[in-house]
């Protein structure tokens, strides 16, 4: 179920720049994502959206401003830092290891949860195969939640691109994140798949309670998803607040449909 | 092996069967990637704890349950635990759009709805203010029915929980059960099954626990079956043919259920479960073949030389070998390098490696279709049957197949052919009557207490065994007088790997004429391969080249028509391809996926009308129904195609 406390903060982000050389992507934003919830972040072409998500796990490291996360203010982390304190995530181009399994590639979504050392897994014999069969346990109920049980010893290099979009969020969910970071979940996609990645997102919301932070390019299903929506353009934040306070501002409106600067 | 003896209800059989095979299996389930087990014992305690928690629901006696879903373990167990407390389980098909499913529940006045997920739940709930009878939905899967409203909603395992703590807590429930089980009789009605109704609305098939047992023991001796044997439990919960063999039969030969995972993943779960009896309608030995030659095409050229050469040497000595005829020993010797080489990693991938004994019934199966299967030494075989019947009119002994009958009686079923023609039967499986309809029950039967089938057949003379030409109504003639029996011509249509569906006129007409359905998983196989480019099924359907290919098809029909002196004039002189597929929800198929023949005629008259007048094409608009149930047309110009008649000279005259 959803946290019935949703003032409570997981991660706020205060006045973060980041630069490429002259490029300024990102400028003095902030916002927060609370517990709970399903935040998007949209905004044009090149508004610096996954440069955020970037940010916030940890991949690039920003000029200024500072992040706090679950109560802990750093301003710079590792992305494997970001992973260990619970923030996972998937790509815009589906980042899979093309030749694995979809069952081994949801698998390595547990690495980090792996307690035994590398000598007893290969072993794999006793308390290290006690710990596998639990961490296979998790999967499976994460491919039955995804309803991908058909696919689960097929090559992911074999599947269609839904399908792999799909094992994706299997991966960044077998993690057990705190705060789930979906970068365009639905990018390339039909009608109906993305009606099927909807659900998904809902249902992960609903049912583990996972904060969802999400950037996607289709105005119809961020509205109709997100609690809150943060709008980007040029890397400045240019709105804030649920999809129909974003849907009437007129800064949005113009920088979707195109006004000089 | 096991019979039914004194157990004249499942609830009694179920506790021979913990006494007798307690440790054995009762019954599998894929779930987590593993398959889960249950013994009879561990079955029975979950019933008697399900029935508890259903008594404290407020199940009574003589009320019905309905079951929608799935082929899942808690809905079987639904079934058993309502029959433990004397009330009437109503499987339903669980495609049902919502209108079918509430006409099924007002009319069983079910109190209660087991459903299997969110979907189901769904359903029901839209159709609830027309269900004042109905109480509680309690159902299976919970995912995603966290913000429901549950007052009304509660899951299965809740209530199995409930009633096990209820259990502990309480002896006097405890009894109240064993009293409810001990006073169960054998004349109670078991099950209530609806009819998938190829004409009008459907009908509530009453049977009563000892008429389905009784049936049951009958044919597990028939075809020796023991607690050793496992069925996979894949067809729809409320035909009759699963709740025959996984349901009664599994309860009376005390034999193990293997749930698949989903829907899904069947193919892949019989291969890992490799059932040992197995039923399937025609379709899915076509549908298994369809795909088999299809990876065939796509196979390397030496494989496919060596599928397509032992496959020769299996249609000349498979059925001998398999029956036990004499062959002479190089044939004997080839056909065993093909069982090596071929035919057993055949079955293995179609997951029929272990199966003892295989049925197809439901309909007709094409004599090639039939004669594939059982060249590759699977003991397939026949049966005729009706849910008024509860499954077997007739089945055909191992060791005695022709594959134009459907056998002789099955055991101690009593037949006759009325006068018009039509086969009448009495059998120990039989109906009590449709649930409240007398008007239709006294229809059905005969005075002197036959069954009327509907069927028209005959028995043949040489083998004594029955021969069903086709539904007695649907047997007709040309203008000329030629016999027109549109199911074996569309059975000899649909056996061509691209057509999956085919609708012959003729009757009281100058000639045949089809319409067909492409099967879209072998013609896009086919389009890939051949560089064909297309948008949609539409497209696709309306293909020259594709027309072409499905002509190809037709003129071979037409020639192994052109050899059956009574049917040559029958040939097919027109086709044409549909421009969408058939589909249930459009009221084109039954739910049992039978072409509703009558239907298909008035909804697509225009285009019959442009098969007679000589037209090349024609416009047909229709409406379709989307699986979420909103509505919208398809328009289509659709092509037809002259084909030419085949000799013989005579009757080529004839029906010119």
């Amino acid at each position: 179920m959803r946290a019935p406390n949703a003032n409570e903060i997981l991660l706020q982000v205060e006045g973060v720049a980041l630069a490429f050389g002259g490029v300024r992507a990102l400028r003095d934003v902030s916002f927060n994502v609370r517990k709970g919830e399903i935040r998007a972040i949209i905004g044009p072409n090149g508004a610096g959206k996954t440069s955020m998500l970037n940010v916030v796990n940890g991949f690039y490291h920003p000029n200024h401003g500072a992040i706090t996360f679950k109560g802990r203010t750093r301003a710079k982390m590792q992305p494997f830092e970001a992973a260990r304190g619970g923030i996972a995530r998937t790509f815009q181009n589906v980042a899979l290891f093309k030749g694995m399994s979809a069952l081994d590639n949801i698998m390595t979504g547990r690495t980090l949860k792996v307690r035994r050392g590398l000598l007893w897994q290969a072993l794999r014999y006793g308390p290290a195969l006690a710990e596998e069969i639990e961490h296979r346990r998790k999967v499976e109920e994460i491919i039955d939640f995804l309803e991908i049980e058909t696919i689960r010893k097929v090559p992911v290099g074999r599947l269609p691109y839904g399908l792999q979009k799909r094992v994706e969020l299997g991966r960044a969910l077998a993690m057990e994140p705190d705060l789930l970071l979906l970068d365009e979940p639905m990018a390339g996609m039909n009608v109906e798949e993305k009606e099927d990645m909807s659900r998904f997102i809902v249902d992960v919301n609903n049912h583990y309670g996972t904060t969802i932070t999400l950037i996607e390019h289709d105005m119809a299903v961020v509205m109709d998803l997100s609690d809150r929506v943060a709008v980007l353009d040029h890397g400045v934040k240019i709105a804030d607040g649920t999809p129909d306070e974003v849907k009437r501002s007129q800064a949005v409106i113009d920088a979707y449909l195109g006004v000089a600067h | 092996m096991a019979g039914g003896g004194s157990y004249d209800t499942f609830p009694k059989l179920l506790l021979r069967n913990t006494a007798q095979f307690g440790t054995r299996p009762a019954l599998r389930h894929k779930d987590l990637g593993i398959w889960q087990s249950w013994t009879w014992a561990e079955v029975a305690e979950i019933i008697r704890s399900y029935a508890a928690g259903l008594h404290r629901l407020g199940l009574r006696p003589g009320e019905t349950i309905a079951v929608v879903g799935s082929n899942r373990p808690k809905l079987y167990w639904t079934m058993m635990a309502a029959q433990t407390l004397r009330a009437i389980p109503v499987p339903v098909y669980s495609d049902a759009v919502a209108d079918e499913l509430a006409f099924v529940l007002a009319h069983a006045e079910a109190t209660l709805v087991a459903a299997q997920d969110q979907e189901q739940v769904d359903k029901v709930l839209s159709v609830s203010d027309r269900l004042p009878q109905l109480n509680k939905i309690v159902y299976d899967e919970p995912r995603g029915l966290d913000g429901y409203d549950h007052s009304r909603l509660i899951a299965i395992g809740d209530i199995i929980e409930d009633g096990r703590t209820a259990l502990a807590a309480e002896p006097t429930l405890g009894e109240q059960i064993d009293e409810s089980i001990r006073a169960g009789n054998g004349s109670d009605i078991a099950v209530i099954l609806y009819t998938s109704g190829t004409t009008g609305a459907p009908k509530g098939v009453m049977l009563s626990a000892r008429n389905c047992i009784d049936a049951a023991i009958d044919t597990t001796r028939f075809d020796r079956l023991t607690d050793k044997d496992v069925v996979l439990a894949y067809l729809p919960l409320a035909w009759a043919g699963d709740h025959y063999v996984s349901y009664v039969q599994g309860l009376v030969a005390g034999y193990c259920m293997a749930c698949p995972e989903s829907s899904d993943t069947i193919e892949q779960d019989r291969h890992e479960i490799g059932p040992t009896f197995y039923l399937a309608p025609p379709r899915i030995f076509e549908a298994m073949l369809t795909r088999l030659m299809v990876r065939m095409e796509d196979a390397a050229p030496i494989k496919r030389r060596l599928f397509s050469y032992f496959l020769d040497v299996a249609q000349r000595y498979g059925e001998q070998v398999l029956t036990g005829r004499p062959v002479p020993l190089s044939g004997r010797l080839i056909y065993a390098l093909g069982r090596w080489l071929v035919y057993e990693p055949l079955k293995n991938v179609l997951g029929l490696s272990q199966v003892r004994v295989a049925y197809t019934g439901g309909e007709a199966i094409g004599p090639d279709l039939f004669a594939f299967y059982r060249s590759i030494g699977l003991n397939l075989k026949q049966l005729y049957g009706q849910t008024e019947a509860f499954l077997y009119v007739t089945c055909q002994p191992d060791g005695e197949i022709y594959p134009d009958t459907v056998g002789p009686p099955a055991p101690n079923v009593d037949i006759r052919i009325a006068e018009t023609g039509e086969v009448q039967f009495r059998s120990p499986g039989m109906f009590l009557g449709y649930f409240k309809d007398q008007g239709k029950t006294a229809d059905a039967m005969t005075s002197d207490g036959y069954v009327r089938t509907g069927d028209a057949g005959f028995f043949d003379e040489k083998t004594r065994h029955l021969k069903i030409i086709d539904r007695a109504k649907d047997v007709g003639r040309l203008a000329d007088g030629t016999m027109f029996a549109p199911k074996y011509l569309e059975n000899k249509l649909k056996f061509y790997p691209n057509i999956k569906e085919a609708i012959t006129f003729g009757d009281s007409r100058e000639f045949v004429c089809a319409m067909l359905n492409i099967d879209p998983v072998a013609v896009a196989n086919w389009a890939e391969r051949n560089n064909v480019a297309y948008g949609s099924y539409q497209e696709l359907a309306g293909h020259p080249l594709v027309y072409d290919m499905v002509a190809k098809d037709v003129a071979a029909v037409n020639r192994s028509l052109a050899g059956e002196t009574v049917l040559a004039g029958a040939q097919i002189r027109r086709f044409l391809i549909l421009h969408k597929e058939l589909d249930a929800d459009d009221g084109e198929l039954t739910r049992t996926q039978k072409v509703r023949r009558r239907f298909i005629a008035e909804r697509y008259a225009s285009l019959v009308t442009a098969l007679y007048n000589g037209a090349h094409d024609a416009d047909i608009s229709t409406e379709v129904t989307f699986e979420d149930g909103r509505k919208g047309t398809i328009a289509a110009r659709v092509k037809i195609r002259d084909m030419q008649i085949v000799g013989p000279a005579k009757s080529l005259g004839r029906a010119a």
